[in-house]
């Protein structure tokens, strides 16, 4: 077994070492290897999810990694009931996708070595997921953001694209910096970073405040990673990485990290009831933020980003009320559906020579019907419409915030969620309903279905985005999924918790996605009224919405360039050069000058020199003696 | 105690002097044959230092691989060398790298090659004597030493502003040598004044501490000349110029091995001897250190030079290994120790990358590359992974060292530590950065498309950097564990604060003025 959980997370090492190394002699087999070991990934680790799901828990050391003196960090996977979920999502998913990769990247130069990345992204995601320490989990953290980085700059030769990557990379490193911090407050008050050595003590161990402050530390972390207002700026960029690493890394797995850290350390969040309100805030206010944003954007990879980092809000509500189960189950459903997205994305730019506009699109339905069909499945998945996905981890959530009192949060989650169902159905009426915008487009590009090896992995996300959230129905008395994540994460237990009907709250749920997604009928499909004329009518909110709230412009100007001016203009120029170098040439100038006046001594002998220093050190060792003897 | 019975030390130390004289016989027309003779020589010196590894006995802190000889007994100076778990990595990491640094020179320096390599030879008994010598008189010697052959090596085989460089170079750190020697000689008659013994023993002036108000001055002059070596801040700008001006291998063995002189100088003689002082000072240093980490990241994003830019990187990273230093716990001098061989590595590898480039294109201004990711693959992912390294990424030995000495501040000094932890976010900027300027994008500059990628020579000697990149950040323990013995004996002797010797009267009537002139009370 030992070697089993080993094996889960070496399958994709191995996968990433032989087209690293060989990837000039495998080249148009590198895809099949990369989705072979993702395969067999996914294989190892049924049997162990299946003990894990009958009550199992494994906890295994394979070597001590870092000595700290005392005590020392040791490699070491656990697989729990909290990582068990996570570790279906990440191995079944990133197999689907890489799948979907072998079609979509096919003839692209950087062929081997997209897929040497993306193996080692799974590497680094499992050992996020899988590692039983904070340190271990920030090497996995660290080493998405760096697979991350490469994968967004993966068409190195655009600018857009390095600019992007490098955005990403630097921006996490402030949510890093906050991680760390965490792990310090962690190991110098639990002296180990080991979470059985952590969970079980903290109330012995932390005060509340400290538990704040780690709550916070590690929070900055996942603000970071999974792109929460304010460092959310790089997820949208990052769209200029390949379709596929957008749906896997920006969907489906890594940026959902934060939320899997939170839930992961719930024993320090249940302390602190200000690091949870925090965490509840931002969830609802990105959620809230992103969610506009997305309803007026026309590039189709950047509507969906910000239908990510809408999504995440809500997880993050779900985590930070204390539902730590709900905001798990909607990281889940999320996978399924989002990932879905973004391969229908990646499947439509496919066919349009990766173009992107939803200006050039319109009635692909006809050109692209299986594509169409799932596209519609997701997005009534996300709308939160039953019985798909979507609408039981969103429910869960939201029901969770209410009974917790956060009422508030529950009224912005809701009118969220009518947005979500806006824009998912403009976005699904006017790319794939309608008339076809520019004549002859589709006739010159040959647009066409994708190809199997394609549809088939999207057709696999389509099924469990309808059934996927059925693990959230009642059955017997609870609901499997909420008694299955609570073993590792229990849901915080509040004096006062309110009841509230759970059909009615249902009902009201799918009645605000309905209404959404009717809405979006009204405008896109019969035109009543016009997009157009909303636009006009609220043309400062829609200026406002249209340039995303000005914000990277506001980064640029207010932040990036005086920064950049004040180290170059300022410390280098001025201190560096003419202070402090200034200073050192002053003084050996100085020097000189005096030197010159004893000029007379100079006679050339080096032996007279000699004489000359050792007296001079002799006095200066004597004088120093007279001061002290 | 010397558990070889064997002079290995000596062996290791003056092995390149051996080298030295058969390179000095053979015809200066013969390159190819002084080159191999020198690369030899350099090889089979770390192949004879593999043994103090092997046969290191982790479990005491006591010099080890001992020799020590008489020289003027009537003064206490002995031919004293041994080594213990500090200096052992930065004697086997200066083996390391110099047969690296020499075969990248193989085709950089075509002039005067033989004068270079007798001078590249006798650089490494210099340094090696640093880092060996237990006599202070005999580790002055060789301290002063090292200074020639590297003054000799920027000044003739260096850029086109190398005189200026190599006088800076040169008188600034001579500057700081004078004020130790000085604090040398008063450090051996003061220690005769009390314990009524010439020695110039430094274990025995580790285990007996002069009173603390009289360590001021002389702390202050040790870390002066430390501090010009290590560079910190604000004593660091002779370093651009000399590492701009510096032929690649004169870079690296700058950056990897000279700079660790400095931090050396502060683990043996600063914080054992003047333990009181050392803590007087701690708040001074961390600040100072602090200073550098982020003063040198962003001096360093702003560079038009890559090797200016790794240059002020180093300040930064040194600026990590003086923060865990002076922590004063016990991880985070292992973390500073840790730090210096990994800035020995990895910022080594990075001037030899810099010099592949340079070599073939003739400049360094980053504005000038750009797209190498597709000319250069194999070239550009070997620069990666020392990028990443620098820039402490988990699975890289930079963050093994990074992290133990953050966890070390944090143990004594949570605030520093805290803001410490930011520093990564700006090493980030700078090297990615520049990384991007230089590896991707399009390649613009017509001359690019003629460069070739690594040839068989550079391919041998950047490999095993890479071995110890994965090596260290993965299974650290190799090397942590042959530190603990040491490092733990030195954090007893930074706790010796109050000390007691016989005084004899007259000194301390005297103290009192001292105590006045440094303004120190109690």
């Amino acid at each position: 077994m030992k070697t089993l959980v080993l094996l889960i997370i070496i399958w994709p090492l191995i996968g990433f070492l032989i087209n690293g190394l060989f990837g000039k002699w495998t080249k148009n087999y590198a895809g099949i290897i990369a989705a072979s070991a993702l395969g067999l990934s996914f294989l190892s680790a049924v049997y162990p999810i299946w003990q894990v799901i009958l009550g199992n828990i494994y906890d295994y050391v394979y070597f001590t990694w870092m000595p700290l003196g005392k005590f020392s960090v040791p490699f070491g996977l656990r697989i729990d009931s909290l990582s068990a979920v996570m570790l279906f999502v990440v191995t079944f998913v990133s197999w689907m996708i890489h799948i979907y990769s072998n079609g979509y990247m096919k003839g692209d130069p950087g062929y081997a070595r997209y897929f040497t990345y993306l193996n080692l992204f799974v590497f680094s995601m499992l050992l996020l997921i899988l590692g039983d320490s904070y340190l271990l989990m920030f090497v996995g953290w660290e080493g998405v953001g760096l697979c991350s980085y490469l994968l967004i700059g993966f068409w190195y030769d655009k600018k857009t694209a390095s600019d992007a990557g490098e955005k990403a990379f630097v921006v996490n490193r402030i949510g890093d910096a906050g991680f760390i911090i965490g792990v310090l407050f962690i190991l110098f008050n639990f002296h180990s970073v080991t979470y059985a050595d952590v969970f079980p003590f903290v109330h012995q161990v932390l005060t509340p405040e400290t538990a704040t402050i780690i709550g916070l530390a590690l929070f900055l972390g996942a603000m970071g990673k999974s792109a929460q207002f304010p460092l959310y700026i790089w997820l949208t960029d990052a769209m200029e990485g390949p379709t596929p690493v957008s749906s896997l890394i920006h969907a489906a797995t890594m940026v959902t990290a934060g939320v899997y850290m939170v839930a992961r350390s719930n024993a320090i969040y249940d302390m602190s009831p200000i690091a949870m309100e925090v965490v509840a805030s931002v969830g609802a206010f990105t959620a809230f933020y992103a969610a506009t944003m997305a309803l007026t954007h026309k590039d189709i990879k950047r509507i969906l980003a910000y239908s990510t980092l809408s999504q995440l809000g809500y997880m993050f509500i779900g985590v930070g009320v204390g539902v730590y189960w709900a905001g798990i189950f909607h990281l889940m459903t999320h996978a399924f559906f989002k990932g879905l997205l973004f391969l229908g994305a990646g499947a439509v730019m496919h066919s349009m020579r990766g173009l992107l506009s939803t200006d050039l699109m319109g009635g692909l339905k006809k050109k692209m019907p299986q594509t169409a069909i799932l596209m519609v499945i997701a997005s009534l998945a996300i709308a939160g419409i039953p019985p798909f996905a979507g609408f039981f981890s969103k429910d869960a959530i939201l029901a969770g915030a209410l009974e917790m009192g956060h009422p508030i949060i529950w009224i912005v989650g809701e009118v969220t969620a009518f947005m979500t169902a806006f824009y998912m159905f403009r976005f699904v009426f006017t790319v794939f309903y309608g008339e076809e915008k520019v004549p002859n487009l589709y006739h010159e590009l040959h647009v066409h279905e994708a190809p199997k090896v394609m549809t088939i992995p999207m057709w696999v996300l389509g099924v469990l985005s309808i059934i996927g959230g059925w693990v959230g129905l009642h059955v017997s008395g609870e609901i499997p999924i909420e008694a299955f994540i609570a073993r590792t994460a229990p849901t915080l237990e509040v004096a006062n918790e309110a009841h509230y009907s759970e059909a009615f709250l249902m009902g009201f749920s799918a009645c605000v996605g309905l209404l959404g997604i009717f809405t979006a009928w009204v405008i896109y499909i019969k035109k009543w009224i016009t997009a157009e004329s909303i636009a006009n009518t609220f043309k400062p909110i829609y200026t406002l919405l249209a340039n995303t709230y000005y914000v990277d412009e506001f980064v640029y100007f207010f932040i990036v360039k005086p920064f950049w001016w004040v180290s170059e203009f300022f410390l280098w120029k001025i201190v560096d050069v003419k202070i402090i170098d200034g200073g050192v040439d002053l003084f050996g100038w100085i020097s000189k000058r005096i030197g010159w006046l004893f000029r007379t001594l100079q006679t050339g002998f080096v032996s007279h020199y000699a004489y000359w220093i050792s007296i001079g050190v002799m006095l200066l060792t004597g004088w120093y003696l007279v001061r002290i003897i | 105690m010397n558990q070889l019975h064997f002079p290995i030390l000596s062996t290791i130390v003056f092995l390149p002097v051996i080298g030295a004289l058969l390179v000095s016989l053979i015809d200066s027309k013969k390159e190819t044959a002084i080159r191999w003779v020198t690369f030899i020589v350099l090889l089979l010196d770390f192949l004879v230092s593999l043994p103090l590894f092997f046969y290191f006995n982790s479990s005491t802190y006591q010099m080890q691989f001992v020799e020590k000889v008489p020289w003027i007994s009537s003064l206490g100076m002995n031919y004293y060398l041994g080594i213990d778990g500090i200096s052992l990595f930065l004697v086997l990491l200066t083996t390391f790298l110099s047969p690296i640094a020499q075969l990248s020179t193989w085709s950089g320096i075509t002039q005067k090659t033989k004068e270079f390599n007798i001078v590249l030879l006798l650089l490494q008994t210099g340094m090696l004597g640093v880092f060996v010598s237990l006599d202070i008189f005999l580790f002055y010697i060789f301290w002063e030493f090292q200074l020639i052959p590297m003054y000799l090596m920027i000044g003739i085989w260096g850029g086109p502003n190398r005189v200026f460089a190599t006088m800076k170079f040169f008188l600034y750190t001579f500057f700081g040598s004078v004020f130790m020697l000085v604090a040398l000689m008063a450090l051996y008659f003061l220690h005769h004044a009390y314990y009524h013994e010439y020695t110039f023993n430094m274990v025995t002036l580790m285990s007996q501490p002069l009173p603390a108000n009289l360590q001021f001055w002389l702390f202050i002059a040790f870390a002066l000349a430390f501090a010009i070596k290590v560079p910190m801040w604000p004593f660091h700008t002779w370093l651009p110029w000399a590492h701009v001006e510096a032929p690649t291998a004169g870079s690296v063995i700058l950056a990897g091995i000279l700079l660790k002189m400095g931090t050396y100088g502060f683990l043996r003689f600063n914080l054992p001897m003047f333990a009181s002082m050392t803590h007087q000072f701690v708040d001074i240093i961390l600040i100072i250190s602090l200073i550098g980490i982020f003063y040198g990241a962003f001096v360093a994003m702003v560079q038009p030079d890559i090797k200016k830019l790794v240059a002020y990187s180093s300040v930064s990273h040194l600026g990590y290994s003086m923060l865990g230093m002076f922590a004063l716990t016990t991880i985070g001098i292992e973390g500073s120790i840790m730090q210096m061989i990994n800035h020995g590595i990895s910022t080594g590898a990075l001037f030899l990358i810099v010099g592949i480039v340079y070599e073939r294109m003739h400049t360094r201004n980053i504005s000038e590359y750009g797209g190498l990711a597709s000319l250069v693959p194999i070239f550009s992912v070997f620069f990666m992974i020392f990028t990443l390294s620098s820039i402490a990424v988990p699975g890289t030995n930079g963050f093994i060292g990074e992290f133990m000495v953050l966890f070390g501040t944090f143990e004594s000094h949570k605030v520093f530590a805290i803001i410490a932890a930011f520093g990564g976010l700006f090493a980030a900027v700078y090297m990615l950065t520049m990384f991007k300027r230089v590896v991707f994008l399009k390649p613009l500059n017509p001359k690019l498309l003629k460069l070739t990628d690594f040839n068989l020579r550079e391919w041998i000697y950047m490999v095993p950097l890479v071995v110890f990149v994965f090596w260290i950040g993965i299974y650290p323990n190799t090397f942590l564990s042959k530190m603990h013995a040491s490092v733990n004996h030195l954090i007893e002797q930074t706790k010796i604060t109050n000390v007691n010797p016989n005084l004899n009267g007259k000194v301390s009537f005297d103290n009192k003025v001292i105590i006045k002139k440094s303004g120190l009370k109690g």
